[in-house]
Order: C-alpha cells, then structure tokens, then sequence
C-alpha cells in the first residue's frame, strides 16, 4: 500500500510540474506580454526591483527558471495591479472560506446523494424514486448560479430567513453551500440508484438475507460497502466542479474566498495572481484526486491487490 | 459485401429511430428545443424594438403588454435580447460540441488505430490537460484569445475534447481487432480509408450521444465565463451575459434574472434527456 | 420433535413483465431429523423457487407464495411468522448455501467476518468471540491455515474453498436444517468429491438434515436417504433411494437414469437422450405435465392431472398407469 501511495505522489508531482509550466507558456502568451507590462508603468525605484527579482527584462526561458527557482522557495511573486501584495499570502489568507465552503459542499452533496440514492433504488418504481430521478435530472440541468440566485430569492428576499450575502457565522454559509453542493447531489444520486440497484440483485445479497441479516445492517455492511465503489470513482471530477463552482457562488454570495478574488484578479488581468492561484488549484484538485485513489484503494480489496477489479 | 453491411446498418438506424420515437421524454425534448431554436432565429423580429436599442424611458421595466419579458437598466427590450442571446448560446454550444468531436475523432482516432509511442504521447497529454479543471484551463485559453463569439469557441473547445478523445480511442481500439477490418487491409485499404469507412460509421452512434451531452456543457460554459467577466461583450448578448448582468439586480428586479435562466435550464435539461433517450435508443442493453 | 419441516400443497410464482410464471404447483414434502433428501431435477423445474419459499426468501413484490400453501417447521407456520422470527429461521433454524459461490460471497468483507455476522446475530456473540468461532469453523470445514484464510477475501479463495466457506456460514449456528442448492454444480469434478464428503461428515457431527437439490442423479444417489423428483413445478416420484433405482416407475425418471452415460456402456453406442423440452411454466398445464414426452400417453393423461399411486409406503408415483397398475383395471 505504501508503495502504491508513494508511486503515485510521486507521479502527481511530475504532472504538477507540467502543469506549472504549461500555465506559465500560458500566461506569457498573452498578447501584449503584459506580465512586463504592468511593471514598467510602477514607480523607478520598484520597476528596479521588480526587474531584479523576476528578470522581466531577460529572456521568457530565463524567467521560467526564475520563477520555478522562486517557486521553489514558496515565493509565488507579487500582485501584478496592487504591487507588494504577496500572492501567497493572498490565497493562504482567502483560503479558509472557500475550504469551509468546498468541504460544506461536498459533504452535502456525498451524504445526501448517497442516501437519495440508495432510498431510490429501494424503492424503485414508487414515488420517492420519482422525486429523486428529478432532484438528479435539475440538479445536473441547472446551473448552480440560476440555483443560488433562486436560493437568494426564496429565502433572503421572499422570506427574510436568511442572510443574502456577506461571512459570518453558520447561517452565512448556508446557501451558499447548499447552491454548490447541488450538482454533486445529482450526480450522487443518480450513480448510486444505478450502482445499488445492481448490488441487489447480486446473489450475495441473497446469502445475506439467508443468513437472517437485518435491512439497517443488509444496507451498510453489503450493499453500501459494494454500491458505493463507482462513486468514489466520481469523486474527482466532483471536486474539480465544486472547485469551480465556488469561483461563482463566492461572488454572488460575497464571499471573501480564493474564488471570488481570483475572478477579481481576471476583471484585473493582475496575471501573476491568476498564475498562482490556477497553480493553487491545479495542486489542491491533484491533492484530491490522489486521495480519491488512495481511497478507492483502501475500499475495494481488489484493487489493493490486483490493481483493478479483474 | 459492403451492401449486406448497409441494409444492416439500415434496418439498425430504424429499429433506433423507432425506439427514439417511442420515448415520450425523449420527443418532448426534441419539440422544446426545436421551439427555442426557431424562436431565436424570428424571435427578434415578432418585437417592434431592436435588441441594442436604449430606451431611457424605459428603464426596468416589469413584464408587460409592451415589453413581454420587461426592460433592463438601460431600457433595451429583453424578448429580442433573449432570442438574440439565444442564438449566441445556441451557437456556441452546437458549433463548440461539434469542433471537439471533430479534434477529438481525429486525435482518438490517430491515436488508437496506431498505438505505440504515438498513442503514449497523445495519452499523456490528455492526462496532464485533466489534471487541471476543465473551466479553469477554458479561463486561461480566453484570456489569450480574448472574447467574441469565436474566440469563446476556440477556448471551449481547445480544452475540452479529451473525453471525446479517449471514448473514440477505445472504441477504435476495440474495433480495429475485428475480421472485417483486418479484412480491408488485407485487400490493400489503406489506414485513411480504414478509418472513414470502417470505423467511423460504426462510432456514429456513440459520437451522436456524445455530442447531445456536449452541447449543454458548452452553454453552461459559456454562461459561466459571462459570470466571471470573460463572456459575450455588449452590445452582443448571450444567456448568460443577460444572467449576469441581471444577477445584481436581483433584488430589485427578480424577472430579469428569471427568463435567461429558465431558457439556460431548459434547454440544458433537454439535451440532457434527449442524450439519455438516444442513448437508450441506440443500445438498448446498456439500459436499467 | 422428529418431523422438522412439513411442506403441503406450495405454489410460486413470479409476476414478470411477459407474464405470470407458476414455477411450483402444488409441492408436498417432508424433512425428518438427520435424514438427506434430495430434489432432482432439470433446470427451470422450479426446485430453487421452491426452497427459497421455505424461508420466504423470494423477491417480493416479483415472487409470491400463492394462497393455500403451507410451510411448517417444527409444527410452526412459516408463513404467520413475524419478522423477528424469520430472522431467526434464516440461518438459525435453517441454513442455506447456494450454486456459485464466487458470486454469493460478498467480495468486500473478509470471509471470516462473514462467518462472524451469522454468529452475532443468531447466537449473539460480541464480535471477538464470534470471530474466534468464526476461526473454528474454517478449521471445521477443512480450510488449512485458518487463522490467516480468515482475513482474506472472496477472490483471493479458489471455487473449492469458497464452497467451504458458504458451508461454514452456513453450519456455523449449527442450524437443523441445511439446503443446498446445488452445493457442487460450479465446481470440478475432484472438488465436487470433497465438497460432498465434507458436507456428509459435518451432517453427522452436528447432526443436521439434508435437503440436498440437485440435477444430478448421480450425485443424488451417493449422498441422499430420499429422493423426489420433480418436473414441472411439482414432484412426480418419490421414494427412498434403493426403491428408486432398483425400481424406477415414472417415465421421467426412467428417461433420467437412461441418460446417464455408463461406464461400461459400448464404445459405439449413441447417447439417450430425451425428446421435448419441458413446459413452460407461464401457461396452465392441462393433464400431466410429461404426456407430451411420454411414450405411453393415453387421452386421460392428457386430460387431468394423474393422481398418486402407492407403490410401496415410501415410494409413490404421480402418473396414471401406476394408478392403474396398482388399483387394477383399465384406463
């Protein structure tokens, strides 16, 4: 197992490293190269040292070992729009919101999907699978901004419950967690209808019930523990969405998280902001998706061993 | 040979048509989105006012006889900018679903029908593109190409056929193994033509499928980069630039919001289900 | 109580989407302590909808039991029975193992703890304690190494241990009764050797009743004190096992014994098989179910269903010419 854990951190640091470079080639790609441009309209005195730090006047091959080298170290540079801004510390300081947030979000999405789910498929062909087909269906059709502008206008406008926009404490992070969670609770959902009614019908199922097994322990000792492996398998591009989405949710709902100012930063065109934000997140979602794995790993004792479920 | 492999072809294209047919959802979803689609192509003209023009007299106004979708801030009707938006959306989805597939047919295609290093290349970089989040890669390509309607094609597009890629790999992969086409080359049919005519024609289906559930991405993608600032500029409208621009106003002014999302919704949900019913149509073993 | 299970006039049936099948028509049969009965007969006769009716473990709303079927264990109804007492019959009372035992173990759980669960749950062990038994019952079973198999998974056994896992759990709360459902069928013919040897030998340690159910009279013949066998949904002869194959009377039967390949039988000799198939079980059988295959139908077998004719107090036939023969007369 721990070999398997460390071949592949150490494969998510090979691509982390391409990534890097590709967002750089990216970002000074732009027409108008305005990663030096900026800089020449700054005070002499800072272009100077700007110049210095990050070899704005050198060759764009040598400013890539510049920048990695930096990298390196745990400087990400400094804010292209408001100069002496740490972009690292930037993220480190929005990042405690938009974590909350994520982590509300797709803890909704995992445990209500799963349990829609699940009460669906044992339920199929009666009303409540109805209801959760459709909460699926919207839940992927609709955008998680029409959804979070109907939740503001429900429950903040219509009924003053609560609050609108702003951070604060519980209440603040309600709606703005339940907007984000919405398609992860579809997609959840409809996965494990399909993954528990096939577990099912599965003859052990029947071994199970041979046995005297009660439903409460037939459910999570033999049909969760086998159900639930195509969704871990969702999980990745669950978070990359959740990741994504919080880049909306957090501008409308004003909250002071990575997303909403790394959509600041692009309204900016502050460059350097954005570069170390996307290397932020490609990190974080390749952090995830390693721990999907692992996960998948510890779950089915099949992959441990074989490698797949062969 | 090749005719008894069309009349098959045939007669499996009716049976899948007929199963279609029979899907009630499936058909709803076909006349929802043939109305919306004709009407943005005459929406604009059933309103006496042109989408662009300001009305200062005008200003936010509810739904009414006038205007049947009401006014936005600066007065301009918003039944001719939504079908005029509509057929920016409309566009961007049909057009960016259909340049992924045919990027992802060519890339998948090369790849799995010569395999080798090629194949281990091609395969890398679509790992490393997915190691990214698909709307942030679509962030960066905009920011270089900038915005219009064709520059949002190109950065959607540019990124987002690995999954394509991948399923038409496989398929090639799997298909390439079989008689008839190891019978075509051994009469000399070159990999070109293998491809066009061997391969290609027993994908189609699956690209159908494939590309209905594109189409929505595209949209909501689309509508997406409007809320972060990248989308449609004016005076050119799109859903989603109207869903944002009317989201601060929300408060105030809730039908602004109401309209461009219903339409984003419903036809994202139609295509939705109408991938579903032809999915369902096209092999009906894959169903529940 | 010597009479375990009593079994009178069963109906199944399964509601699907073409149809209603009635996959059993009227069953009647018995269990008494330690004794081994099997079930013989072809497959879609309708010998597994019947045992999983014992322990009402039929899909509903898809499978049901029909009105006016009885089913009692030790004199007590099946069919009244709470839940709390159902989850005692299964697997407490009544133990059941089944053909594939690849696909009836759950590939998440390690095979001991699935010992274990029967053990918590019917003799209401604490966890280490049923999982110590759990070790015990490996080693009952013959599984070398028990300690370390215990930890293991389904697909890490070979089909031959699996097998023997599926009799763990299912012996291990020493039930009364065991069925088992073609116990054999998915393995090699050395394993299946094994597999019976074993499961004849923990019959007589724990002193257990046998409904063994099989498509293999051979198999039958070696390890059952009855034999019934069944077609069409109900049993068209019975009897103890020496009466039977010295003195075969339904044409079934005797087609069955005919089919099997002798050992001494000439090299040149074309394999018997039987004409037909059997019927289907959607539809209402009018008359005997075997007429349309049997070679001496008469317009009666056609018409109404035989009655049961003694051939000897433990050997009856359903079928008109025993009828005949034994009452005397013509037909």
């Amino acid at each position: 197992m721990l070999k398997f854990i460390l071949k592949r951190l150490g494969y998510m640091l090979i691509t982390l490293w391409a990534v890097i470079t590709v967002t750089f080639i990216l970002m000074h790609a732009i027409p108008g190269d305005p990663m030096s441009n900026l800089a020449r309209n700054l005070p002499p005195q800072t272009r100077a040292n700007y110049y210095a730090k990050y070899g704005l006047d050198k060759p764009v091959a040598e400013q890539y070992v510049i920048y990695m080298n930096n990298l390196l170290h745990g400087d990400m540079g400094e804010s292209l729009k408001y100069p002496g801004r740490d972009v690292k510390k930037e993220i480190l300081r929005y990042a405690p919101a938009t974590a909350r947030l994520g982590l509300q979000a797709i803890a909704i999405g995992l445990v209500f999907g799963i349990v829609l789910g699940i009460v669906a498929a044992f339920k199929r062909g009666k009303w409540p699978d109805y209801v959760v087909i459709i909460i699926a269906l919207l839940g992927v059709s609709v955008p998680n901004f029409v959804l979070a502008s109907i939740l503001q206008f429900v429950f903040s406008v219509n009924i003053p419950l609560l609050p609108a926009t702003g951070w604060g404490g519980f209440a603040y992070t309600i709606l703005p967690s339940l907007a984000l969670s919405a398609s992860a609770l579809a997609v959840y959902a409809r996965i494990m209808r399909a993954s528990s009614l096939d577990v099912i019908s599965q003859d052990y199922i029947m071994t199970a019930r041979a046995k005297g097994v009660s439903s409460l322990s037939l459910v999570w000792n033999h049909v969760i523990r086998n159900a639930i492996l195509p969704a871990v398998t969702l999980m990745g591009p669950m978070i990359a969405n959740i990741l994504v989405g919080s880049f909306v949710i957090e501008s409308i709902f004003a909250i002071p998280g990575i997303g909403s100012n790394f959509v600041m930063s692009i309204y900016n065109r502050d460059y350097t902001m954005i570069m170390g934000m996307t290397i932020f997140y490609a990190a974080v979602y390749m952090l995830a998706v390693l721990l999907v794995d692992i996960a998948y790993a510890a779950i089915d004792p099949r992959i441990r061993i074989y490698g797949s479920r062969q | 040979m090749e005719k008894l492999a069309k009349e098959q072809k045939t007669s499996y294209s009716r049976d899948a048509m007929r199963r279609l047919r029979q899907n009630k959802v499936a058909m709803a979803s076909v006349f929802i989105l043939l109305f919306i689609s004709v009407m943005c192509i005459i929406g604009p003209y059933l309103t006496p006012y042109d989408y662009a023009a300001v009305d200062t007299s005008a200003l936010n106004q509810a739904p009414g006889a006038q205007h049947i979708f009401g006014t936005d801030n600066i007065g301009r009707d918003l039944f001719a900018r939504i079908w005029m938006g509509g057929r920016v959306s409309m566009l961007i989805g049909l057009l960016g679903a259909l340049v992924v597939t045919v990027i992802g047919v060519l890339f998948g295609g090369i790849s799995g029908y010569f395999g080798g290093v090629l194949d281990d290349i091609m395969m890398r970089i679509v790992e490393i593109m997915n190691c990214v989040p698909y709307l942030i890669l679509v962030i960066l390509i905009s920011l270089i190409v900038g915005q219009g309607m064709g520059a949002l094609i190109i950065a959607l597009a540019i990124t987002g056929w690995g999954s394509m890629a991948r399923l038409v790999r496989g398929q090639v992969m799997q298909i390439k193994e079989q008689q008839y086409v190891l019978a075509a080359q051994a009469l000399g049919a070159g990999p070109a033509r293998v491809i066009a005519k061997h391969l290609i024609p027993n994908i189609a289906g699956l690209l159908i499928v494939e590309i209905t559930f594109d189409i929505p991405v595209f949209i909501f993608g689309e509508a997406f980069l409007s809320f972060i600032g990248l989308g449609i500029q004016s005076p050119g409208t799109s859903w989603g630039a109207l869903a944002a621009s009317a989201q601060q106003l929300l408060m105030f002014y809730p039908y602004q919001i109401f309209f461009p999302s219903l339409f984003i919704s419903l036809t994202m949900l139609a295509f939705n289900l109408l991938g579903d019913g032809l999915r369902d149509a096209l092999d009906p073993r894959l169903r529940h | 109580m010597d009479r375990l299970l009593e079994v009178k006039n069963l109906k199944v049936s399964y509601n699907t989407w073409k149809g209603k099948v009635r996959a059993v028509r009227g069953l009647e049969f018995h269990l008494d302590r330690n004794e081994t009965l099997a079930i013989v007969g072809e497959s879609g006769c309708g010998k597994t909808a019947a045992v999983k009716a014992l322990m009402r473990l039929m899909e509903s709303p898809a499978g049901e039991i029909e009105e006016g079927s009885g089913i009692f264990f030790e004199g007590r109804d099946v069919l009244a029975m709470d839940k709390k007492e159902l989850v005692r019959l299964r697997g407490g009372d009544i133990g059941m193992i089944f053909q594939d035992p690849m696909a009836s173990l759950n590939p998440t759980m390690k095979i001991g703890d699935q010992i274990a669960e029967s053990l918590m749950i019917h003799r209401k062990l604490k966890k280490k304690e049923a999982q110590a038994e759990a070790r015990e019952m490996l080693r009952q079973v013959d599984i070398p190494d028990a300690d370390f198999m215990a930890q293991k998974y389904p697909h890490e056994l070979s089909g031959g241990m699996r097998q023997r896992v599926m009799i763990a759990i299912a012996l291990a709360c020493r039930p009364k009764i065991l069925i088992a459902d073609e116990p054999t069928t998915a393995l090699d013919v050395t394993v299946q050797a094994q597999i019976l040897e074993l499961m004849g030998e923990l019959q007589q340690k724990f002193g257990t009743a046998v409904i063994l159910i099989t498509h293999d009279l051979g198999i039958a013949a070696g390890n059952a004190d009855r034999i019934h066998i069944m077609y069409a949904g109900q049993i068209v002869e019975r009897g103890r096992t020496e009466e039977l194959f010295s003195n075969p009377v339904h044409p079934y039967t005797r087609a069955l014994l005919h089919s099997t390949p002798k050992i001494d039988s000439k090299q040149k000799s074309v394999l018997y098989s039987l004409a037909g198939s059997p019927p289907d079980l959607m539809h209402s059988i009018e008359g005997c179910p075997f007429s349309p295959r049997c070679g001496n139908s008469k317009d009666i077998c056609r018409e109404s269903l035989p009655e049961t004719a003694k051939i000897s107090e433990t050997h009856q036939v359903m079928c008109w010419k025993a009828v005949r023969e034994m009452g005397g007369g013509e037909l």
